[in-house]
């Protein structure tokens, strides 16, 4: 399938889901809705470069911060358009996955980790200091409950998840194009073997930043609109810990190595966490994180796309194997 | 004498005492991510779990609550052996350990905080012992035993574990483990017990270390998040394997962050450590005091 072919496919899908919306007739659809969308886009951004070049990134929750906070500062500056906000907090994000990518380039394995932990208390430092836009005490994003367009009174939260559906096909798109491109061939020999890669003359350095850079931006673009969604932001939600968590849990447990990993990841985590917040309480969401993560890795290392090849009789080693056979002669 | 040279010596004798107490905390990941490159991100879970046994210990019985983590060190060792098993046999042997590794450690943290949330739910506990309210004066320079004694027992821990790994034959083993693992069949020590074993012991350590830290500050299970960063910087800033460099790094950072407590603000304490962090990762990976 081409990529435009893709995008729209997916465009379809995401206006059934929205006229499912419409059909409930239910705002919280559109709350609930709207969190699993986001973290369909944080964990594709993460992903792009966790599962693709093998670093993790445990400061995930500082990207979605710093573009949730550029989306305040924007407001208190100049009130702007929602999809312009994603945009600039995608830029914002995106230099600081590109500073960070400058500041490790030596590290490998779990130093860039640790690296990237550190880097996500200094910002949330920079920020719970920085009066302007509220410091600790947060700041208030006062929205109007509809959107006029062409006359038509549309409520606000019903274009929130309509911006977050696009900008979920988007980021899917985005990664599907990076997988299937030298650039995805290239993340993948630096996640097999660095050293290696370096060796046969694979910009290593080059691509890496264009990973920090790609994933930060991503991450950012889907923590821009947050402000405007809860309505009142305070860093310590902002950076909040289930941000990192689940941006690693979802690619993990979905599987690392294609863009469906993420989004089968999300939507079943997301979907199951919010049933969990309304059923038994917000403290079991972290408890069954924590659980489905470590069982994950444990038992079925290579996700629930991983299951999914092994129930068809078709593990990735095995194919190659075949193929490799068939191509001898 | 000025107050700034007051509050400067003061905050420096403060630091010491904190940076005592951050060693015994981070001794814990000197060995299992310095020595046996396990990174076990999930210490500072142990150690709030190490918190909570002496608080039990301590409410309902009354012992002292370094006694206490003294009593649980067994348990914390057998604890410490069993996650290393099935680490190895799920990660290690397979040499997956870079990725999923992590993410296991990653998702026991969780778990382990949210069991002491159900468990204990979200309220401060703290302990009762005679000399938690008794402060030390010379002069003008203030010695709260609330932070004395921690460091004193953090002190005796990190010297008790020099003295264990360069004397004892089991101590030679697990220095030896992170120079070459192979090697180590030729003096007919079976590696991936020697590692158990130091595991263990880096687990043991996360009882005390949690008992010091509810006699220096109440305690709620997620406080542990607080000290994931702290624990790996410290390491890093040592030079990973060495104890001696962790003792030194833990001062550093406790001095450091209390300077910066006294003269800025505490909101500014957790920049300067990470910061510090960051520009030694980015410049000095090997750390201040590593080859």
């Amino acid at each position: 399938m081409k990529s435009p072919v893709f995008f729209l496919v997916w465009i379809v899908v995401a206006a059934i889901v929205f006229a499912f919306g419409l059909y409930l007739k239910n705002d919280y659809f559109f709350f609930a809705g709207y969190t699993v969308l986001q973290y369909v886009v944080l964990a594709t951004g993460w992903n792009i470069l966790g599962g693709y070049t093998g670093y993790v990134n445990f400061g995930s929750a500082a990207f979605f911060a710093m573009g949730a906070y550029a989306s305040v500062v924007m407001h208190k500056v100049a009130p702007l358009p929602v999809p312009l906000l994603i945009i600039i907090g995608g830029i914002v994000s995106g230099l600081v996955g590109l500073g960070m990518g400058y500041l490790t380039l030596r590290l490998r394995g779990a130093f860039f980790a640790i690296a990237t932990l550190a880097l996500a208390v200094v910002l949330q430092t920079l920020i719970v200091n920085w009066d302007f836009v509220g410091g600790s005490r947060g700041a208030y994003i006062i929205r109007p409950n509809t959107l006029d367009i062409a006359g038509l009174q549309i409520p606000y939260i019903e274009y929130l998840f309509a911006l977050m559906l696009i900008l979920a096909v988007c980021a899917l798109t985005v990664a599907r194009i990076v997988e299937r491109s030298r650039l995805g061939f290239g993340f993948a020999t630096i996640r097999d073997d660095e050293v290696a890669a370096e060796a046969c003359g694979v910009p290593t350095l080059r691509l890496k930043l264009m990973a920090t850079t790609l994933s930060g931006a991503l991450m950012g673009m889907a923590g821009a609109p947050f402000p405007y969604y809860i309505g009142y932001l305070q860093p310590s939600s902002a950076f909040g810990l289930e941000y990192a968590v689940n941006s690693i849990a979802m690619p993990m447990i979905g599987g690392t190595t294609s863009w469906v990993g993420p989004l089968i990841g999300a939507i079943v985590l997301g979907t199951l966490q919010q049933v969990a917040t309304v059923t038994i309480s917000s403290a079991v969401n972290l408890l069954i994180v924590g659980l489905l993560l470590t069982g994950f890795v444990i038992i079925a290392p290579n996700g629930i796309l991983g299951l999914i090849h092994k129930f068809r009789g078709q593990s990735d080693a095995d194919k190659v194997g075949r193929r490799v056979i068939r191509e001898t002669p | 004498m000025g107050v700034t040279t007051d509050l400067f010596i003061n905050a420096i004798i403060a630091g010491i005492l904190l940076g005592g107490f951050y060693a015994a905390v981070t001794i814990g990941i000197s060995i299992s991510f310095g020595i046996l490159d396990i990174v076990n991100i999930a210490h500072p879970a142990f150690v709030i779990l190490g918190s909570y046994i002496a608080y039990l210990l301590n409410v309902s019985l009354g012992i002292d609550p370094i006694l206490a983590s003294v009593v649980a060190l067994p348990a914390f060792f057998a604890l410490g052996m069993a996650v290393y098993q099935l680490y190895y046999s799920s990660f290690e042997k397979f040499g997956q350990e870079a990725l999923r590794g992590l993410a296991f450690f990653f998702g026991l943290l969780f778990i382990t905080e949210v069991v002491l949330i159900l468990a204990f739910g979200v309220d401060y506990r703290y302990v009762h012992t005679p000399y938690i309210d008794t402060t030390l004066h010379f002069g003008f320079v203030d010695i709260p035993l609330r932070m004395l004694v921690p460091c004193v027992v953090a002190l005796l821990l990190v010297v008790g574990l020099i003295i264990y790994l360069g004397r004892t034959f089991t101590g030679r083993a697990i220095m030896a483990v992170a120079q070459d693992q192979h090697a180590l069949k030729f003096v007919s020590a079976d590696p991936i017990k020697i590692k158990r074993i130091a595991f263990g012991i880096s687990i043991a350590t996360a009882s005390i270390a949690g008992a010091l830290l509810i006699v220096i500050q109440p305690v709620e299970p997620s406080v542990g998040r607080e000290y994931i960063g702290r624990v790996f910087a410290i390491c890093v800033l040592g030079g990973m394997q060495s104890l001696p460099g962790t003792l030194i790094g833990a001062m550093l950072l406790g001095i450091m962050e209390s300077l910066t407590a006294t003269f800025y603000g505490p909101s500014w304490a957790p920049a300067v450590a990470f910061g510090f962090l960051l520009l030694t990762l980015a410049f000095r990976p090997q750390g201040l005091f590593g080859r």
